[in-house]
């Protein structure tokens, strides 16, 4: 298993950590029992543009880059582009990321939905996001992905 | 930058004095010591005689109990699919540890899948198998028990003498796999009383890719490997002669310098640990008590992915090993500590930090300043931290 050049970047050189102080939206996913957690926060204008978007995580060194790289994205994205990160292009814009560690973007674009979600939730606007899979406890992160079996289950 | 190597426990570089004596039976004294020519009967002494060191530097009684073999997970699978396979006529029970190494667990699913009961016996939070609880687990058709001298994620070291007695009272024949332990501590199969014994090469500064099964005499063995015959019938392929007299040298290189290095390794492993638990908080040794192998620290440091923490030492030339799961592809942290009983959410945080031949004090002291900056990042960036341990 081997990291990219630009994960290992975001991992020593992470950016955009730490905390928005009363951010527009709060997202956090994942659990410490798994190993993996994140938390974004996400400042948004009325134009619904996010202007600054900050990161802290526990976890791997894909977790790190992962939610390092998805804050890059995001920034002066729309709160529905950042909504539709998906977790390929989070793999991509980091020159792809090993079989057993895509999870970890899914962690990563998943924190942002929810970041977005809370933010119209605050507005009493719709969310758009729909299901958050890994918010669900039987969440399989590796449900998708035949190279790893049955290795994925992090029984909660 | 200057690289650090403290990883000795995963493997070693082959020593300079091993390799000397390697070389002569990778060149002029190439011959298959099967063949009955002078260059042949000239290998075949080179072999024999590799094979009588290791049998006298393990206190075998005869150099037919050494069979040399391919390396410490071909002794591992021999040695449980080729006793169990003979031991009985039909489905029997077998016991393990339940932190064995994956060269051993994966053969007794193997056996288990194929009809036989096997229990896997969980160990104290010591960190180490306790005699009475294998007594507990011990049935009248238990005919193997497979139990590590020592772990190699958390250094402990079993009294395997005082499980082979339970074994043997109830009937059973022991093995014991000692990769990590030959040559660091005391290793003699009549005091121990093993029946079966795995050893490894690269642990020991000689090549990889060679190991030695230790097979008592008259114990009742079904070869894995089959054909030509050789190793007493017991392995066949034509044996890797270089690596036979490697594993011997370095063999009795470590024997013989076992009673100073191991005071300077344990002095230098205690040390570490000292030094990072009083730097860092929320931070111990891995199940400690009991015997330990001087040359494996074991640490738990809460709060932090074991991966994370392992890239960031690689990242200041110093390499080390984590249990976590992030390093392996899966999700669940290592069984070892699970095993132990340690929380999943602090078995995330897991290092192993092990220490060699060429270990010195001012690696430890590089170690101690490089890595609590890398802990303090890592735990600063964590949403949860705070939440979990309290502001640092």
């Amino acid at each position: 298993m081997l990291y990219s050049d630009k994960v290992m970047d975001h991992f020593n050189n992470p950016r955009n950590v730490g905390v928005i102080e009363d951010a527009d939206g709060v997202g956090e996913v994942g659990n410490p029992v798994c190993g993996d957690m994140m938390k974004i926060t996400i400042a948004v204008d009325d134009a619904d543009r996010i202007t600054d978007v900050r990161f802290q995580t526990l976890g791997c060194g894909a977790a790190i880059a992962t939610s390092s790289i998805v804050t890059e994205m995001a920034k002066g994205m729309t709160i529905q582009q950042a909504a539709a990160i998906t977790k390929q292009q989070v793999a991509d814009e980091l020159g792809g990321l090993p079989p057993a560690k895509m999870h970890c973007s899914v962690l990563a674009t998943d924190g942002l939905k929810v970041a977005v979600d809370d933010y119209l939730r605050r507005h009493g606007r719709e969310p758009i996001s729909g299901p958050i899979k890994s918010a669900d406890p039987n969440f399989d992160p590796h449900a998708d992905e035949d190279e790893h079996g049955d290795d994925g289950e992090c029984d909660l | 930058m200057d690289f650090i190597y403290f990883d000795y426990a995963a493997t070693t570089p082959v020593d300079q004095r091993v390799v000397d004596a390697m070389l002569p039976f990778m060149t002029e004294r190439f011959g298959n010591p099967n063949s009955l020519y002078a260059l042949g009967r000239d290998a075949y002494r080179g072999l024999e005689d590799a094979r009588e060191r290791v049998a006298q530097a393990i206190g075998a009684s005869r150099p037919d109990e050494i069979i040399f073999t391919g390396g410490g997970t071909e002794g591992d699978n021999a040695a449980l699919i080729g006793i169990m396979a003979r031991a009985s006529d039909g489905p029997a029970h077998l016991v393990v540890s339940a932190y064995e190494h994956h060269a051993v667990l994966e053969p007794a699913h193997w056996l288990e899948k194929r009809g036989h009961a096997v229990s896997y016996l969980a160990p104290r939070a010591d960190g180490h198998i306790h005699p009475e609880d294998l007594a507990s687990v011990m049935r009248p058709d238990t005919k193997l028990v497979s139990v590590m001298h020592g772990n190699n994620e958390i250094g402990a070291v079993n009294d395997v003498a005082e499980l082979a007695r339970v074994a043997h009272e109830h009937g059973a024949l022991m093995h014991t796999d000692a990769a990590q332990t030959l040559g660091k501590v005391p290793f003699d199969v009549d005091a121990l009383g093993v029946d079966a014994a795995t050893f490894s090469g690269h642990k020991i500064y000689g090549p990889k890719g060679v190991g030695v099964l230790y097979l008592r005499r008259n114990v009742k063995f079904e070869p894995m490997l089959k054909g030509g015959g050789q190793e007493f019938r017991k392995r066949s392929g034509t044996q890797n002669v270089a690596g036979a007299v490697g594993f011997a040298a370095a063999l009795e290189i470590m024997v013989r310098e076992m009673p100073a290095e191991s005071e300077r390794l344990a002095r230098l492993r205690d040390r570490l640990i000292l030094g990072v638990t009083t730097r860092l908080e929320n931070t111990e040794p891995t199940a400690p008590g009991g015997e330990r192998l001087p040359n494996i620290a074991p640490l738990l440091i809460k709060g932090v992915e074991g991966e994370a923490m392992l890239l960031q030492l690689d990242a200041q030339g110093i390499a080390v090993s984590t249990g976590s799961a992030c390093s392996s592809g899966s999700l669940e942290p290592s069984h070892v500590l699970l095993a132990c009983g340690v929380p999943k959410e602090v078995a995330h945080g897991s290092l192993r930090v092990s220490l060699g031949r060429f270990t010195t004090d001012a690696d430890v002291d590089r170690f101690l300043e490089v890595f609590p900056p890398i802990v303090e990042r890592l735990r600063a960036m964590s949403p949860v931290y705070a939440r979990m341990f309290g502001s640092p």
